[in-house]
């Protein structure tokens, strides 16, 4: 008899797993970036394209549509997963569920979250955002997709199963991130505007902490509710 | 005590229980909220600097008080529901998130009116309004999960769940006035010597009632979540025979 696999090979396996057959589909997974670079697009022509005016709302829109783009990815989270029974066959393997539902989380943060904190510097430019600024506005937007992905993950787990679940993962989701989106927010228009961001920056890590630590253990319980 | 918790987490028991109470429960929120709203809007003096305007106080905070409890309570039975899978449970936590809903509805409604006059502005986007707007989605995104499930178990676990999460809201709220530079005022119920007797016993009355009423309509809400998970039960129908 073979020894049990120790925790991180379970768990890199789940994620190397989820990033190969993300790359497959990758016409799914650039998704997010497109639609950011839309409604990014869409403000200096709603708005005005006056530089001024562009870089005062700069933080809040790149923020929102950085938000509203990570949404429609969570549909994916565990969806496929979920219909080809490969779920069922991760809660029945008997590693903890919290353990291996953080590497999923990891994987859809490395197709759908990370890309949008690699287009954002492009996004903020658009929105005349200073070169200054970039590197926070990445930071926050770093901190920020990691929490909205392990927050998201949860309700993608609890509205498993449910039809037109699209529309239920949001407005689940939507309460519990506003505490991320104002300090995520803040961080972004303090840089643009000069100052120093540590202070929200640092709660907006706390909040991450706080995510990464407690998101599991929802996303186990939600996700053995609904492989019943 | 454990026996008197079981039998009354036995739905004959509880339903023949509720029935009882929930007429006492009725009269005495009813007559409260009755000596409330005349302390408060006619016995009370007006105030210092907020005149005549500040007796909105008197729905205001009871509503925002009970919009908390409320979810405590929901999250509460949830986690009992979750753990211990006592079906009571999770009907409470059903029957309360629609209250919970309106007091929450209630408590912003009444302060966006208090603060037209008082602020000069119906809303600001402040962390206490904030957060008290959270916890109205939370209550709706909880009955908008509950409703999406056919199966009733998996309503109520999935949606216990949720509730469970959502718990960490309520500190934000209690506290959002003290971390935060807030233009919502601190409470002043609660700390002593703020208020004259005059003015905070109708308060306290209201508080009572509306925590009293929420018993009765919960109890009301209990019932019927008890005849629909029992409806092919035995006892349902003898008592609803008789």
């Amino acid at each position: 008899m073979t020894a049990r696999p120790g925790l991180w090979r379970v768990g890199m396996a789940v994620y190397a797993r989820d990033l190969r057959l993300a790359f497959r589909r990758w016409e799914q997974a650039v998704q997010p970036v497109v639609f950011l670079l839309m409604v990014a697009t869409l403000f200096p022509l709603a708005l005005s394209p006056e530089a001024a005016q562009l870089r005062g709302v700069a933080a809040g829109v790149l923020w929102v549509a950085a938000l509203l783009a990570s949404l429609l990815a969570l549909e994916f989270l565990f969806r496929a997963d979920h219909e080809d029974g490969s779920l069922e066959q991760l809660v029945l393997s008997g590693h903890p569920l919290g353990w291996l539902s953080i590497f999923k989380v990891l994987a859809h943060w490395t197709i759908s979250g990370l890309p949008l904190v690699l287009v954002s510097p492009v996004v903020a430019t658009s929105l005349a955002v200073p070169a200054s600024a970039l590197a926070v506005v990445m930071l926050s937007l770093l901190l920020g997709t990691g929490v909205l992905s392990f927050v998201g993950g949860a309700a993608a787990a609890l509205t498993l199963g449910v039809k037109r679940g699209g529309v239920l993962v949001s407005v689940l989701t939507l309460p519990l991130v506003m505490p991320a989106l104002i300090f995520g927010a803040q961080a972004a228009d303090l840089a643009i505007m000069g100052e120093s961001a540590r202070g929200p920056l640092l709660l907006l890590l706390a909040l991450l902490v706080l995510s990464v630590s407690l998101a599991p253990l929802a996303i186990a319980a939600a996700l053995r509710i609904g492989v019943e | 005590m454990w026996t008197w918790f079981h039998k009354l987490a036995s739905p004959p028991h509880f339903y023949r229980i509720a029935g009882l109470t929930i007429p006492a429960f009725s009269w005495a929120a009813g007559l409260l909220v009755a000596a409330g709203l005349y302390g408060g809007l006619v016995l009370a003096p007006p105030d210092y600097q907020q005149g005549e305007g500040f007796r909105i106080f008197y729905v205001h905070v009871p509503s925002a008080i009970l919009s908390m409890f409320v979810y405590a309570t929901m999250a509460i039975a949830a986690a009992i529901g979750l753990i211990w899978r006592m079906k009571l449970a999770h009907a409470v936590a059903a029957a309360s998130a629609p209250i919970g809903a309106w007091f929450t509805a209630c408590a912003l409604a009444t302060g966006s009116i208090w603060g037209k006059p008082m602020w000069g502005t119906w809303w600001v986007g402040d962390a206490r309004l904030t957060s008290e707007l959270i916890l109205l989605f939370l209550y709706l995104g909880y009955l908008g999960l509950r409703s999406s499930f056919d199966d009733l178990q998996r309503a109520d676990r999935a949606s216990a769940v949720l509730a469970v999460i959502g718990i960490v809201n309520l500190p934000v709220i209690h506290y959002s006035v003290v971390w935060w530079n807030s233009i919502h005022q601190g409470s002043t119920l609660l700390t002593p010597g703020a208020m004259p007797i005059a003015m905070k016993w109708p308060a306290l009355c209201m508080l009572a009632g509306f925590a009293l009423f929420y018993g009765a309509v919960l109890f009301v809400r209990l019932r019927g979540e008890v005849v629909r998970r029992e409806r092919s039960a035995a006892w349902l129908r003898e008592v609803l025979v008789k």
